[in-house]
């Protein structure tokens, strides 16, 4: 196991590979782009702003909490119609809560969505209007509490596939996300909040900026062939620019008196978001439409024991 | 006798009744594909189409210029795909006369003997109605359902569309049909077998290739059959999908092939990703907590309770 894509991918024993043609072993994942790594970030955007604003709400900070549920309630109504257009049809995504199988992360899934939007644009509309302040109070709370399940369910959305580079990233995927939905968070309410309450978004920014190029850092690591994809090619790219982003949008929010410091530093921010889902989702695709991510690693036996 | 561990994976004697059927229920009915004696004819991929009306492919005829095969893969719209091989081998001992018409010089001719043989290989895929099948563990509307044969079946009424089957096969089988946007893959016959008939394929097939019955039979039939051709000499008969130790629990559809999977673009060793389900959500839980945590911790400073009351 090293750190580079290069020395690693000098590493593979390709050479062993047969396959049929060179033909897919798995379908490509029939998820629509943008849509669906749309969702992966505006969910966990929101999810991470719902909990941000419940808690500036208990220690007084009323302006951020206000912003945090403007960004919670906006960012879950756009999430949820990226998913209604990926589905194709608006009742569909009522038919998904038909049922609730718990073997069915994307069943679990929107029973954590349909509440916790359902709660957000309460809250923010009894913001808005002012009325049924009290109800307002609690749809945030309950919007908050769920929060940081709607920044994680989706690691296991991807995860619970076949797809090699998702699946075997399981350990680390929730950590990417959880870290990318922090910063995200940080990222809007740099751009939406008061200057005098900068200080709980920026440090809520550093953590998420750690947490996520640590976890990044092991899937890189760990994963051996599988984690290729993740540095080479396109979703390569944008997980660098991600990394690169997320740096800067940290630095960027430590710079002290200049106007527009905070203002670059929440773009860096959400621009580092959508870079890192969209290289997340395309990495898994760049991984199931080649055989050698399949073959290689079932018969080095890693596919069954991926797990240090 | 069902832990919770073989909900999910592992050996699974009975997964009908796993799935809720009562006692009675009739026995796991499969299919055991003897590549060694398909010859290529596509009767089944042909008497698929036409008993399930599986719509033709859109557009122009596509020719792969791989070998025999102008279907590639099973998709939503073959639900039995014939693959063909063409290998050069170096026979290891004098071939067995088939009484076949020869391809090649004719014997004696010794200009290039000893090396460049081809053998043929030809399979007829499906898919392999999983033990655990990980279609359906994902399925988020119920829709893909276990039937009281064992099998896995869509029911298209009920499909969503949302397409998370799809990746979640370890054999890439499902997929969704094209401006149709729901899934659609083998049902094994579910309307033929309700009425006692064996699937369209099964009965087409010239040369019991595809032969199918109750899977505990079909696993002894193949056991022999191996074990004859291996007392034969051919020693590269395998196997595959039998084993209910295997990562999927063992296939109801399983095959004996005379190379590795790969070949026949199967997955060497495919394991149904619910196996790893628990695991996943205990680490997005703990990553749930740590947004949780992070957050809590941005705000603490100084006076932050006190600004409460203002
Ligand atoms: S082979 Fe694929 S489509 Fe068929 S039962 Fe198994 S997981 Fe489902």
């Amino acid at each position: 196991m090293t750190g580079g894509g290069e020395r690693e991918r000098s590493m593979v024993p390709r050479a062993e590979f047969r396959s049929y043609y060179g033909r897919p072993i798995l379908k490509r994942p029939t998820w629509k782009v943008p849509d669906v790594p749309g969702y992966l970030f505006l969910g966990g955007t929101a999810g991470a702003s719902a909990t941000m604003a419940a808690v500036a709400e208990l220690t007084g900070r009323r302006e951020l909490a206000g912003a945090g549920r403007w960004v919670a309630a906006g960012a879950s109504v756009a999430g949820v119609a990226a998913l209604v257009h990926d589905l194709g049809r608006p009742e569909r995504f009522a038919h998904m809560l038909r049922v609730l199988k718990p073997t069915s992360p994307l069943s679990v899934g929107s029973w954590i969505l349909a509440p916790f939007s359902t709660l957000a644009t309460a809250s923010a509309a009894s913001q808005a209007t002012g009325r049924l302040p009290g109800l307002g109070r609690f749809a945030g709370f309950g919007s908050g509490v769920l929060g940081p399940a709607m920044c994680t369910y989706t690691a296991v959305l991807l995860s619970d596939t076949a797809v090699p580079a998702w699946h075997e990233a399981y350990p680390e995927l929730p950590y990417v996300f959880a870290g990318s939905a922090l910063t995200g968070a940080a990222g809007a309410a740099l751009l939406c909040a008061p200057r005098a309450d900068h200080g709980p978004p920026i440090r809520m920014g550093l953590l998420g900026t750690a947490m996520e190029l640590a976890a990044l850092h092991r899937v890189e690591r760990r994963l051996g062939l599988v984690g290729e994809p993740y540095v080479t090619g396109r979703p390569g790219r944008l997980l660098t620019l991600s990394k690169a982003l997320v740096v800067a949008g940290a630095g960027l929010s430590l710079v002290s008196g200049r106007r527009a410091a905070p203002l670059l530093a929440g773009g860096a921010y959400l621009a580092a978001g959508l870079c890192t889902r969209f290289g997340i989702f395309a990495a898994g695709i760049a991984s199931a439409q080649d055989p050698v991510y399949v073959v290689t690693p079932q018969r080095q036996g890693l596919g069954a024991a991926g797990l240090p | 006798m069902t832990s919770d561990r073989n909900r999910l994976s592992g050996p699974l004697a009975d997964p009908t009744a796993d799935a809720g059927y009562p006692d009675t229920h009739p026995p796991r009915m499969g299919f055991f594909t003897d590549t060694s004696v398909c010859i290529g004819c596509k009767a089944c991929q042909v008497a698929c189409k036409e008993w399930n009306l599986v719509p033709a492919e859109t557009g122009e005829l596509d020719l792969l210029g791989q070998s025999f095969d102008n279907t590639g893969a099973l998709s939503a719209n073959n639900w039995r795909h014939v693959a063909f091989i063409e290998q050069t081998v170096t026979p290891d001992r004098p071939p067995v006369d088939l009484g076949m018409p020869a391809i090649g010089p004719p014997a004696g001719d010794a200009s290039d003997a000893g090396d460049g043989q081809v053998r043929w290989l030809m399979s007829s895929d499906v898919c392999k109605h999983c033990t655990h099948a990980a279609c359906l563990d994902v399925c988020p509307t119920g829709s893909l359902f276990r039937t009281e044969f064992g099998t896995v079946v869509v029911q298209e009424d009920i499909c969503n569309g949302c397409g998370y089957c799809v990746p979640a096969c370890p054999y890439g089988v499902i997929d969704i049909r094209p401006g149709d946007g729901r899934a659609f893959k083998c049902t094994l016959c579910y309307d033929r077998l309700g009425a006692g008939r064996e699937p369209a394929c099964a009965q087409a097939c010239p040369t019991d290739s595809i032969q199918f019955g109750p899977l505990e039979e079909l696993r002894e039939r193949a056991d022999l059959r191996v074990t004859e051709l291996h007392e034969r000499g051919v020693d590269e008969a395998r196997l595959y999908g039998r084993d209910p130790q295997d990562g999927v629990g063992g296939d109801g559809a399983f095959f004996l092939l005379l190379d590795e999977p790969e070949v026949y673009g199967l997955p060497p060793d495919p394991v149904v990703t619910t196996r790893d389900l628990p695991s996943m959500w205990r680490h997005a839980a703990t990553a749930a907590v740590g947004v949780a945590v992070s957050v809590a911790l941005s705000f603490l400073e100084r006076g932050a309770l006190e600004r409460r009351k203002p």
